[in-house]
């Protein structure tokens, strides 16, 4: 069967320094595969070698397609989305502009209007006139996935869609991205918050230095002490295994 | 005519606005004769300056605040487009002066009964854009988009070109505003194309010498199209209408109607169409726009576009207040750009604002201390300058 | 390219009116290229080594030109009297420009420049008392030993001596302490500041030098042109000099004598050859010029001596020498080193630090952690006076800082590494890491340039070396610190900090980017400096390190404190673990 996304051998180099260095990674149709790992693992950097924000080495297909010299505005229009980790919203602008740039790559007929989105994140409907730049951390990270769906994505990247989040809304959040496999469109999951990752994920990668260390499915990956280790070190690892045969 | 006494309001206001506050040249004899320096043309005889103090009334504050507001119009026009053109693309577009002079000269080209050199170098530009815009997209390009670049960057100026043919040899007014139009606006695409989408990820400084390298060798090509010699056009209006102790001309009518018109059509741009959101967008969050499909090419093709129309417009409404030399532009563009900075390159109210203020500024400063008018004007910057950076974090500015 | 190619060359130049049959004409051109080459070399220092970019330098050689000219006109005195005053003059304007204009940021401050010169031109052209736009003709020539020097291969050596001693003064004051602190500036006023370089006087320092290399140059044209008036001091001229310095490459004199020559000998064969082509007359060769910039800047924008000599334009280092070792700064200190109580910082609407309390003892180790956006770097920040407190108090050596400036911060004995490495990557490494030691010299710009701080920088190298040895990286001294992995790029901080001799050491990441033997030597290190007495904090995400290291860690999450002590305690703290991992719920 064909992978939607297909990576392999991919390097980005940061003059003379390998953030990232010969990571394989595939995404199958209706798939959330998730990349886990501690910080500096170039977790950000991968993501942003595949929407091509960075230059990189090694061979990208989308649905096929070698993808690896195009533009990101051309990614975007072969259909990948990426909700990058700064959220990157125009925050002068409202909420509602925000969510009609998000269809820009379409044709006036195609965009499509605003209320599926509405629906999907009621506050926002609340706040449409309101200027991005005032919302609150939850609230921008609903409008940065409202922004990026209104471009109807088939693969959807999110960077640290967590980060800065309370747990409650990191719940949210995660609800979401699992919604987002029942209608169809994939998505690339980097996460710091593995447990809450692998929770909606269904395969996951785990990168130290750079490297993929370790990948298989979530339930397997979830048991697996290795996982804590690259968080914490060796020691956080026994503990936290404790803790969780505990819980 | 350049000694015109200054107490004598019943000169057409128009001809005093430009006497006042406008760059222009010391007399015939300097400007005909060009010259390797600029020297020789300020070496013709000064400009008579009266040191006795003279004195304010009403008529005369009237009138030079409306002189102000007159020529600050088009300084509001042109740093409209300083604005746009500097939140989107981060390049500050010394050459629209350029632009300026242009406009100015091709329509002058066209009333004269000449076919403008503008015309030669649209089509030059464009194929240079051409070579350029197959040079960034050598490694994605497929038969449709190789189509539209040929539409754009071949078939357009060559369009433009043959429509000056086809128009009889003095075009009328009209006709010729609306070529001139045509001619210049593309420019500012294809000098985007050229010169600065190589420089895409270039920081602000680096744009900036770009800058000063289009506007020198901009400069010098007007210089080879348009020669040496000043131009004048005919104004919009000949009607001077009385307004209590002053006189309105129908020219001044003009220019604020179109500086109205095209503020009004900026706003509607930016504030009901995607494509002119997209550009907003552009210069909140570059990374941002790209991600949802928006092209900082596009972007910067587009408001180069744009500013390159605008200076092409200003330049067809000074051009009945002035005589227009082929680097006449450089100067209105650098007042236009005290008005940006004014207002912080980034607010579109308050560079309009500053412009009006930047034309008041100039001809209070003419009438007062008349050669030392240019001083006054870009000195006023620099407490400007000094106040924007403070505000901005002075050490964390590097992060 | 050898060091000699240059010397050979000067040897050739001055060889030149030896030659017979050079016709004379070669010589104006030649005298030319030395006039714009001295005002280049300025702008190097300013472009290329401080990163000031000036539109401006016309008028600091008009200023120059007329100063000298006024007073051989009005006093009758010797030129060799008026190129003191025309140093002082324009080095007196150059100080007030610069102070109010150097405090402009970006692009701000290449457009102020352009409104002094373009104002400065219209006052030359419109003062009766400076000779309006005709300018002020009649100036005596520069007379040597009774005889006045009128005949270009005269002035020739004249010229070109004082580009000789530009370049070296240059050199000399750019491979001194202070000509570090000035090619400091490249990496950033923050990593300057953070080792007590005054980054707003270092400036003005840079810009007043250049003026007076301008002042210079004026001088010479004026009386060897013997007549003066406004145009070659317009903003076309700086615009000019801007493109020698663009187009010969802006990091190294020499790419600025290089640049000079080339634009000035350009410029005569296109004056010659364009009105033919194009049947005008005119100055066309703006267009050539304004091509160049643009296709220079798209193709080489380090120019191109950098392309023809195949070097990077930094001076060579100093071999080292022995040296007597720097006396230490201070005494042991006693009592906690840094106390930091209800630190706070809001910004915006965001609070990105709330109420952080801790303290660092002589001898100890402690480590600040947690997740991504914690507010771990902005809690460095405010420690070391880069950022303002909202709310708190910083106590350093008992001594309330809250408000100090991070150069007062690094002068009370504390050094920091950065997060993103701040090195000036032009500069060899012993030199970056001789910067550390800027506060532990004293020898200024003048004694610099002239060579007289000859001692105190053999003194300040051997310290660097030291520094740099003890940290492993010693035999990579005289490699661009933009040639080593980020790794030792990160050691190379630490030596750095080191030489300022610091009784309290910030670490931002030191580990990140390094392989695992490199990880050891630099917890080995880390060991050895807490066996001193330094303190330390550091930033760290590598935990296996930190826990080896630290004797205490402090847990930050959302910008406040989780908890603290000691790493057995705190790895196993159940919310260090979901603060980390997420919530296991």
């Amino acid at each position: 069967m064909s992978a939607l996304l297909d990576a392999s051998g991919v390097t980005v180099c940061y003059g003379k320094i390998e953030a990232v260095r010969d990571v394989g990674l595939r995404v199958e149709p209706g798939q959330v595969v998730t990349v886990l790992g501690a910080n500096g693992a170039g977790k950000t950097t991968l993501l942003s070698a595949l929407m091509g924000v960075l230059p990189a080495r090694g061979a990208v297909t989308f649905d096929g397609r070698p993808i690896g010299r195009l533009s990101i505005e051309a990614r975007v229009g072969a259909g990948l989305g990426l909700i990058p980790e700064r959220r990157e919203l125009f925050s002068t602008m409202t909420v509602e502009d925000n969510l009609r740039l998000g269809a820009f790559r379409f044709g006036r007929r195609e965009r499509g209007s605003l209320d599926g989105m509405f629906a999907l994140f009621p506050r926002l409907k609340e706040r449409r006139r309101q200027l991005a730049g005032t919302l609150s951390g939850g609230e921008r990270q609903m409008l940065a996935m409202a922004r990026a769906l209104m471009g109807r994505p088939r693969l959807l990247m999110l960077d640290e869609p967590s980060l800065g989040l309370a747990p409650l809304i990191v719940a949210e959040v995660m609800r979401t991205v699992a919604s987002l496999r029942d209608q169809g469109v994939s998505v690339l999951l980097v996460e710091q918050n593995a447990r809450a990752a692998l929770r909606v994920a269904d395969y996951g990668y785990v990168l130290d230095g750079g490297a993929v260390v370790l990948e298989g499915p979530s339930r397997v990956l979830e048991a697996d002490a290795r996982v804590v280790e690259t968080y914490l070190g060796v020691l956080a690892a026994e503990t936290g295994a404790q803790e969780a045969r505990a819980g | 005519m350049t000694g015109a006494p200054w107490i004598s309001v019943a000169l057409p206001l128009s001809r005093l606005a430009a006497l006042a506050t406008l760059p222009r040249r010391g007399g015939k004899v300097g400007a005909a004769v060009p010259s390797k320096t600029i020297r020789t043309r300020h070496s013709a005889p000064p400009e008579p300056t009266s040191r006795t103090p003279r004195p304010v009334d009403s008529t005369i504050l009237l009138l030079l605040v409306q002189d102000g507001v007159v020529n600050g119009a088009i300084y509001a026009l042109i740093a409209l487009s300083l604005v746009l053109v500097f939140t989107v693309t981060r390049v500050i577009l010394i050459p629209q002066g350029e632009f300026v002079a242009y406009g100015a000269l091709t329509l002058a080209a066209f009333e004269a009964g000449h076919r403008p050199g503008t015309v030669g170098l649209l089509l030059a530009l464009g194929a240079a854009a051409f070579v350029a815009d197959l040079a960034a997209g050598r490694h994605t390009l497929d038969a449709r988009s190789l189509g539209a670049i040929a539409l754009r960057d071949l078939v357009l100026p060559a369009a433009i070109a043959g429509a000056t043919l086809v128009v009889p040899e003095k075009p009328g007014l009209l006709v010729g505003i609306l070529l001139t139009l045509a001619i210049v606006t593309p420019m500012g695409a294809y000098l985007h194309a050229v010169a600065y989408r190589p420089l895409e990820h270039a920081s602000v400084l680096v744009l900036l010498v770009a800058s000063v390298g289009c506007h020198l060798a901009l400069t010098g090509l007007g210089l080879v199209f348009f020669g040496a010699e000043g131009s004048r056009t005919p104004p919009l209006s000949d009607a001077m209408i009385p307004a209590g102790p002053l006189v309105v001309s129908g020219q001044s009518l003009w220019m604020l109607a179109l500086t109205a018109a095209i503020i009004l059509g900026l706003w509607t741009f930016f504030g009901l169409t995607l494509i002119g959101k997209a550009l907003m967008a552009t210069a909140v969050n570059r990374l941002g726009a790209r991600l949802m499909g928006i092209a900082p090419s596009m972007a910067g093709r587009l408001s180069f576009s744009v500013a390159a129309f605008i200076g092409a417009l200003s330049g067809i409404l000074v051009a009945p207040l002035t005589t227009i030399y082929y680097d006449t532009g450089f100067l209105i563009g650098l007042k236009g750009f005290v008005a940006a900075i004014i207002g912080g390159l980034a607010s579109y109210p308050g560079a309009a604002l500053a412009a009006v203020l930047v034309g008041i500024i100039e001809a209070f400063s003419s009438f007062h201390a008349s050669a030392f008018k240019e001083v006054i004007v870009f000195m006023a910057i620099i407490p400007v300058l000094l106040w924007r950076s403070l505000r901005s974090h002075p050490v964390e500015d590097d992060e | 390219m050898s060091r000699l190619a240059p010397l050979l060359a000067g040897l050739a130049i001055l060889a030149l009116p030896l030659v017979p049959g050079v016709p004379p004409f070669w010589f104006t051109l030649l005298n030319y290229a030395g006039l714009a080459a001295i005002v280049v070399v300025g702008l190097v220092v300013l472009t290329g080594m401080a990163n000031i970019m000036s539109f401006g330098q016309g008028m600091f050689v008009g200023i120059g030109a007329y100063t000298s000219a006024l007073l051989t006109l009005h006093l009758g005195v010797s030129p060799w009297l008026g190129l003191p005053a025309a140093l002082a003059v324009a080095g007196a304007c150059a100080w007030v420009v610069g102070a109010i204009t150097l405090r402009l940021s970006g692009h701000y401050l290449p457009l102020g420049t352009i409104a002094w010169n373009i104002s400065f031109f219209y006052v030359l052209g419109n003062s009766d008392w400076l000779g309006r736009y005709d300018g002020l003709p009649g100036l005596p020539p520069i007379a040597v030993f009774g005889t006045p020097l009128l005949a270009s291969e005269q002035v020739f050596y004249l010229i070109w001596g004082c580009v000789g001693l530009s370049v070296v003064l240059t050199l000399s004051l750019m491979r001194s302490r202070t000509g570090r602190a000035i090619r400091a500036l490249k990496g950033g006023r923050v990593a300057a500041e953070a080792f007590g370089v005054d980054t707003g006087r270092i400036k003005i320092v840079a810009f007043v030098y250049a003026a007076l290399l301008a002042a210079l140059s004026g001088w010479l044209y004026a009386h060897v042109q013997r007549a003066i008036n406004p145009t070659p001091f317009s903003l076309n001229a700086s615009i000019e000099y801007l493109l020698m310095a663009v187009l010969g490459g802006a990091g190294s004199v020499w790419g600025g004598v290089f640049g000079a020559t080339l634009v000035t000998l350009l410029k005569d064969q296109l004056q010659n050859v364009l009105p033919l082509v194009l049947g005008a007359e005119g100055n066309f060769e703006a267009i050539v010029f304004g091509v160049l910039f643009v296709l220079l800047l798209q193709r080489a924008p380090d120019g191109l001596w950098p392309l023809l000599t195949r070097r990077t334009g930094a001076p060579p280092p100093p071999a080292p020498v022995a040296a007597p070792p720097l006396p230490p700064r201070r005494a042991a200190v006693s009592g906690p080193l840094l106390e930091a109580s209800g630190l706070r910082k809001v910004f915006g609407g965001l609070v990105a630090v709330d109420g952080i309390d801790f303290s660092v003892a002589p001898g100890e180790v402690v480590a600040l952690i947690g997740p991504n956006g914690a507010g771990k770097s902005t809690t460095f920040n405010l420690v070391t006076g880069v950022a303002r407190l909202s709310a708190g108090t910083v106590r350093l050596f008992g001594r309330d800082t809250s408000a100090l400036p991070s150069r007062a911060v690094a002068r009370l004995g504390v050094a920091r590494t950065f997060q993103h490495v701040k090195l000036v990557g032009t500069m060899s490494v012993i030199e970056n890491v001789a910067l550390g030691a800027h506060l532990r010299g004293s020898a200024g710009a003048v004694r610099g340039a002239l060579g007289l701080d000859r001692a105190e920088e053999a003194a300040l190298f051997a310290e660097a070396q030291r520094q740099l040895d003890r940290v492993g990286l010693g035999a990579l001294r005289d490699r661009p610190a933009a040639s080593l992995a980020l790794g030792q790029q990160r050691i190379v901080e630490i030596a750095r900090a080191l030489c300022l001799d610091p009784a309290l050491l910030l670490l931002d990441e030191p580990a990140a980017g390094l392989r695992h033997q490199e990880k050891a030597a630099l917890a080995d290190l880390l060991n050895r400096l807490r066996g001193e007495g330094l303190g330390i904090l550091l930033v760290e995400h590598d935990m296996d390190f930190v826990m080896g290291l630290a004797d205490r860690l402090v847990v930050m999450n959302f910008g406040a404190k989780l908890c603290e002590g000691p790493p057995r305690v705190v790895r196993t703290n159940p919310a260090v673990v979901e603060a980390y991992l997420g919530s296991a719920a």
